[in-house]
């Protein structure tokens, strides 16, 4: 291994790092500070943002542990308790949507099923699309983009031409006939595995154009960068240049546009199955139990907001987070 | 200008042909590949081979995909006449499909449902822009006041709350607790009033969704056009604050507010399909819900062409729109 031609490790974002060295020399005495270490202390400072990152923290421990915490609570997210249902209304008897020491958000109307333990049921599947989508379109979104951006040309123009196309489409409408086209059998998998493995491709797939757009105007720009050039002329390969000197300065707009991303991929969710084509019971999912939830709005209402307030906390969590991160990798955002 | 006007008409003629293509795809090419029959599928679950095939013959299922995407085209324009056997059903132009399962041209649904649509859009777009772009300026203006840390709360709680749980919220409060409003919709054409009093609940709900919205990228759009140059240039003049402000940083900050605006009233114009199916609006997004649940090829088609349409129509617009607003952008 020869040695590195230039570190840039230090590096987040070039603009990021010219003026944190600036900060870094008035801060202390001359240490060199990494933009991560700078953006982790920054971070630590936004209490919101921490937060929502334990919250965050907290609801994937929750959901990991779905079954376990079920098992302790002595309910099971499927189990019918036709006894706690009024006959004549169809909704839960006692106050506040049937809440008691055994059921603690209530039960669900018609069939009594415990709603703490759908609602902790529904976390995996919400966070799984939300993660897993957003991976899909980072993934395809930062090759894309760094393609687009570092050989410019004709790639250049298909990937650009592809991403604003995508752009432009009715995307809700297309996710939604998508999912809704998809077998009920695929690839061995059967009944809501299918469909959640379709929500996460299709929501995934409509999301790239979105980093996309941003890692190729990066690229594009770092591209002309001294730093890179000078690694050329020193005789480095395409393939170093693309993978030591521009992909460590793409990390930071993509770690930012994840953040932002992974709250709206959990909306979509929940939104397809309150429309009725994502996850359908006796999955539980919140979107899902939303929708049935209108029937009730009336007679019982507790039993849309437990999944609303879920999806409402998990959603901001994820927003505050994400806000503070953006805020902490770029110097010039100012609160 | 009208060479750029030319190449921007051409190039959403072309989307527009390449979305119909992928919708094609979408419902004749994947459940082809996993090996689901679409014509028994318009039959019902248990049909009889012979229907089956009648369906097939007369919606020309069994033609090449090129072949009838081209009959769609023609049908546009020139009308279109489905037969099979003594069977015959004719489709007068602008013919935009026609649904086997209702059993009804498309067009009349689209002209129908578009009006509901349009409304609620329209409505909650007025709301959405007056509060949204008053809350974003007024929190920039006052960066770091309890006015903007209060404001920037309600908006980030207001991206968070996902439409349906507001929408079924305001119905419960409203609608059962208070009694303000009955919550059913009332055509225009009936009742101005009972139209009005039907769409203010979904025009508030959709509204501070994207009220929300748009006040966070006003207030940070704006705290970075106030550190421009031409800002300070304009305050060294000596013009008045107000003027600085209202003409100079609103200009700017209004280029990527318009064209969010663009984006989403194109959307919504091209159906609500959440605010609809809260409130039960019979508006496009509701059709087009029931016909992919039903896998009513003809009536989805139909609406994405229409949905397709208004987005490229409104990105037109506001590009034209840009160089009108921000002295900066020349249309080449």
């Amino acid at each position: 291994m020869t040695a590195p031609l230039h570190e840039p490790t230090a590096e987040v974002a070039p603009s990021a790092a010219e003026e944190a060295a600036v900060a870094g020399t008035d801060a202390k005495a001359v240490q060199g500070r990494s933009l991560g270490r700078i953006a982790w202390e920054r971070l630590k400072r936004d209490k919101l943002a921490l937060t929502g990152g334990a919250v965050v923290l907290f609801l994937v421990v929750v959901a990991l542990l779905a079954p376990v915490i079920t098992s302790l609570y002595g309910q099971d997210p499927d189990a019918f308790h036709e006894e706690l249902i009024d006959p004549l209304f169809g909704t839960p008897t006692g106050s506040l949507g049937g809440v008691s020491g055994d059921h603690w958000l209530g039960v669900e109307p018609v069939n009594g099923r415990d709603i703490f333990a759908r609602i902790l049921y529904g976390a995996r599947i919400s966070l799984l699309v939300g993660f897993l989508s957003a991976l899909v379109a980072v993934v395809l979104g930062t090759i894309l983009g760094v393609l687009a951006g570092f050989f410019g040309g004709w790639v250049d123009s298909v990937i650009s031409r592809v991403m604003d196309g995508l752009l432009a489409f009715p995307q809700l409408l297309f996710i939604i006939a998508l999912v809704s086209v998809m077998p009920n059998q695929m690839l061995g998998l059967t009944g809501s595995s299918v469909r959640v493995f379709v929500m996460i491709l299709v929501i995934g797939f409509f999301g790239w154009p979105y980093i996309g757009r941003v890692v190729r105007g990066q690229t594009l720009s770092l591209r002309e960068r001294e730093y890179v050039e000078a690694a050329r002329s020193l005789g480095a390969g395409r393939l170093y240049i693309l993978f030591k000197e521009l992909l460590p300065n793409l990390v930071a707009p993509i770690i930012v546009y994840t953040t932002m991303m992974i709250p709206t991929n959990i909306l979509t969710e929940a939104a397809l199955s309150f429309l009725g084509v994502g996850v359908k019971p006796p999955t539980s999912s919140w979107g899902q139990m939303l929708s049935s939830a209108i029937d009730y709005y009336d007679s019982d209402p507790m039993y849309m907001v437990v999944p609303g307030v879920a999806i409402f906390i998990t959603v901001l969590a994820f927003n505050l987070f994400g806000d503070g991160v953006r805020d902490a990798l770029d110097p010039k955002a100012s609160r | 200008m009208l060479a750029y006007l030319i190449r921007r008409l051409f190039a959403a003629a072309v989307m527009l042909v390449v979305i119909i293509l992928v919708v094609f795809g979408i419902f004749f090419l994947v459940p082809k590949w996993a090996g689901v029959d679409i014509a028994s599928s318009f039959v019902g679950k248990q049909a009889d081979p012979a229907a089956v095939e009648a369906v097939r013959q007369k919606l020309g299922l069994s033609d090449p995909i090129y072949a009838q995407v081209w009959e769609f085209f023609k049908g546009i324009f020139a009308g279109r006449t489905y037969a099979a056997g003594g069977d015959v059903t004719h489709c007068s132009a602008p013919c935009f499909g026609y649904s086997f399962r209702s059993e009804q041209a498309i067009w009349p649904v689209l002209t129908d449902r578009f009006p509901v649509t349009l409304g609620l859009a329209l409505g909650a777009a007025v709301l959405w822009l007056i509060f949204g772009i008053a809350a974003g300026v007024l929190s920039a203006l006052k960066r770091g006041s309890i006015w903007d840390r209060g404001a920037m709360v309600v908006a980030l709680s207001g991206v968070s709350l996902p439409i349906y749980f507001t929408g079924l919220l305001s119905l419960s409060v409203f609608v059962f607790g208070l009694g303000w409003f009955d919550g059913q919709y009332t055509p225009l054409e009936e009742s101005f009033t009972g139209w009005f009093g039907g769409m203010i609940l979904p025009w508030i709900t959709l509204a501070f969704l994207y009220a929300a919205m748009y006040a966070r990228i006003t207030r940070a759009t704006m705290l970075e056009i106030l550190g421009e140059d031409y800002i300070r240039t304009a305050r060294a003049k000596g013009l008045k604050e107000q003027t600085v402000i209202g003409k100079h940083a609103m200009r700017s900050t209004m280029t990527p507010i318009l064209t969010m605006l663009g984006m989403d009233l194109g959307a919504l114009i091209g159906g609500a399909i959440l605010t609809e199916t809260t409130f039960n609006l019979p508006g496009l997004g509701q059709a087009v819900l029931n016909a992919i649940k039903n896998q009513d090829l003809p009536v989805i088609l139909g609406v994405t062409l229409i949905t397709s349409l208004a987005v490229l129509i409104a990105n037109l617009v506001v590009d034209v729109l840009y160089a009108v607003i921000d002295p900066r952008v020349r249309l080449a």
